[in-house]
């Protein structure tokens, strides 16, 4: 793995924290919770550093927790990016005309 | 850095942007859901390359794969589950459990990192300051979750629990954390330091988020959603991966902004709430006799109330907390469109906390199909109060309190739709129970309101039923 630069890794993280408030304050309240939620899957980049983990263990304690960190990061993943489009799916400009169903989600397939 | 991982990390850069855009699209509700989509494909696009990572290192055992891919698709397989199946107004718990093992998953890496080192004695405190960091936030935030999660879904107490020698308890844990810390950047390979410090996070958790009252958890859960960020983040420094940093204290300093914009929003700081014990979330019956205020209540009924809005031109509908515990948001859409294809001019006003947490009535009213042009957010809605023939507050309460105009009260200073300037008012309301500020709303007793006590669900299909005979 490379090893980054402690000052690079120090840059990164605060130039994130100015960029996350800068777009986050414009969004209006009607959208928070869909908000709240798709910011919610994002975290579940966690998964990545599960499965970086996961290729490194050779102990049987390391599997355990590399094996709970996926099930953990996955589910973050799947579950947060799967519910915010269902709620973000509702919402319309004008009222359906007829039933809809929900759309088949396969986006995250893509996931092992 | 070979190729491989030169392009794979390039991916990562790219798949960061992405989350960025994908938030900035959240801006509108007609682009929001493209936001999503940009943001999802980047996580897999991410996820695949970190594949061909793991692939081409080739340090991977075949149990690690194995590990790998169960875990995978284990941890989807109930993600999907809860994400399809879960009702719109249990959406804060599903947050919040999402919150928990986000949390947990980076608490878990620091963990594995740290006992996967050969020496972990010589590991510098570039590694084991954040990695001690990632435990004592993944761990906090992981127990947090779930008692959060089980306040709003009634399995461990709403009320604040407060037990004696609490606060000492909340005092000494994060004390015992920046020990916990220094001694493990000082030990990195002493097992006590590093269990000792998860079990003393996931302690604070719980002690933490239990003496919080059940109508503060939005803003607990908003607060431990940024928690979660940065403990990603810190699980990018430990393993010197940029793309956790970025979508980590993304995370972090939106969900740290949103915390502010609810806690402002209920008038409250962030430090008030955390420090519990205010409210309990189920408004219990006011003794109301005390200052005789029921007899100042003017109580209506379906019928009264039906032909009001018949022959209304413009109606302001003002959802709150009680409409979405009593599941009535399709009730109420009904009615909408009934008064609606009647030619009365219908809008929704949406407070900010409305609901179970900020932005959540909409959800709840989209679920509805009731589209979004009619939801209005407070300072756009409260000018046209003063033209409307009927507001119908169904469910709200403090959001709707002239009270807060003054000063010297509990919710003083809180913005408020201004309810008490339409030309009447309809309350649907089981009871004259306090909201969560446990004031007397003064908006009650106006000799304008009308008060229809009934379940919000019973009153509003009533009220359609009843509508439906006049207009038909």
């Amino acid at each position: 793995m490379n090893n980054l630069d402690l000052l690079t890794a120090i840059t990164v993280f605060v130039l994130s924290v100015l960029v996350g408030i800068e777009v986050i304050s414009k969004v209006p309240a009607t959208l928070h919770t869909p908000l709240m939620s798709g910011s919610n899957s994002v975290h579940g980049i966690v998964v990545i550093g599960a499965m970086l983990i996961a290729a490194e263990s050779h102990t049987w304690i390391g599997y355990v927790l590399a094996f709970a960190a996926m099930v953990f990061g996955a589910m973050n993943v799947v579950g947060g990016y799967v519910v915010t489009d269902r709620m973000l799916e509702m919402f319309k400009a004008k009222p359906a005309t007829a039933a809809e169903k929900p759309a088949a989600d396969t986006r995250e397939k893509a996931e092992v | 850095m070979d190729t491989v991982s030169n392009a794979v990390h390039y991916i990562f850069l790219a798949a960061a942007a992405c989350f960025v855009m994908g938030l900035h699209l959240m801006n509108h509700p007609r682009t929001a859901r493209r936001g999503n989509t940009l943001s999802a494909g980047a996580m897999a696009v991410a996820i695949a390359a970190t594949v061909w990572l793991v692939a081409d290192e080739g340090v991977i055992s075949r149990t690690g794969w194995l590990v790998l891919v169960s875990g995978g698709v284990v941890g989807a397989a109930l993600g999907l589950w809860a994400a399809r199946e879960v009702q719109m107004t249990a959406m804060p718990q599903l947050v919040s459990l999402f919150n928990a093992v986000g949390g947990g998953a980076a608490a878990l890496i620091a963990v594995g990192d740290l006992l996967r080192a050969d020496d972990p004695a010589v590991l510098g405190a570039r590694v084991s300051l954040p990695g001690a960091l990632d435990i004592v936030i993944g761990a906090v935030t992981f127990s947090g979750s779930l008692i959060a999660a089980g306040k709003l879904q009634g399995v461990v107490s709403g009320a604040p629990v407060v037990f004696p020698g609490a606060r000492l308890l909340n005092v000494l844990l994060p004390a015992s954390f920046v020990a916990g810390t220094l001694w493990l950047v000082l030990a990195p390979d002493s097992g006590i330091a590093l269990y000792g410090l998860v079990a003393v996070a996931l302690l604070f958790g719980v002690t933490m988020v239990l003496p919080i009252g059940g109508a503060d958890m939005p803003v607990v859960i908003s607060l431990l959603n940024a928690f979660t960020g940065s403990a990603v983040a810190m699980a990018g420094f430990v393993l010197d991966e940029t793309a956790l940093i970025i979508a980590g204290m993304l995370v972090s300093a939106s969900g740290g902004i949103l915390t502010k914009l609810m806690a402002d929003a209920m008038n409250r700081s962030i430090a008030n709430i955390i420090v519990g014990g205010f409210g309990t979330g189920d408004s219990a019956p006011a003794a109301s006799g005390a200052n005789g205020a029921p007899a100042q209540v003017r109580s209506v009924s379906a019928d009264d109330v039906a032909i009001q809005l018949a022959y209304a031109s413009k109606v302001i509908f003002v959802p709150g907390y009680g409409l979405a515990a009593a599941q009535a948001q399709h009730e109420l859409g009904d009615l909408a469109e009934l008064l609606t294809d009647h030619g009365v001019d219908v809008s929704y006003a949406v407070h900010p906390v409305a609901g179970r947490m900020p932005g959540h009535m909409n959800v709840l009213l989209a679920e509805a199909n009731v589209p979004y042009t009619q939801l209005k957010e407070m300072d756009d809605v409260n000018p046209e109060f003063a033209q409307a023939d009927v507001a119908l507050v169904i469910g709200a309460n403090d959001v709707t309190n002239p009270i807060a105009r003054r000063p010297g009260n509990a919710i003083s200073g809180m913005p408020i739709l201004d309810v008490d300037r339409a030309k009447s008012v309809v309350v649907i309301k089981r009871s004259m129970g306090h909201g969560y500020a446990g004031i007397d709303n003064e908006l009650y007793t106006d000799p304008k309101t009308g008060m229809f006590f009934t379940d919000a669900k019973k009153g509003l299909s009533e009220l359609k039923a009843a509508v439906g005979e006049f207009v038909s």
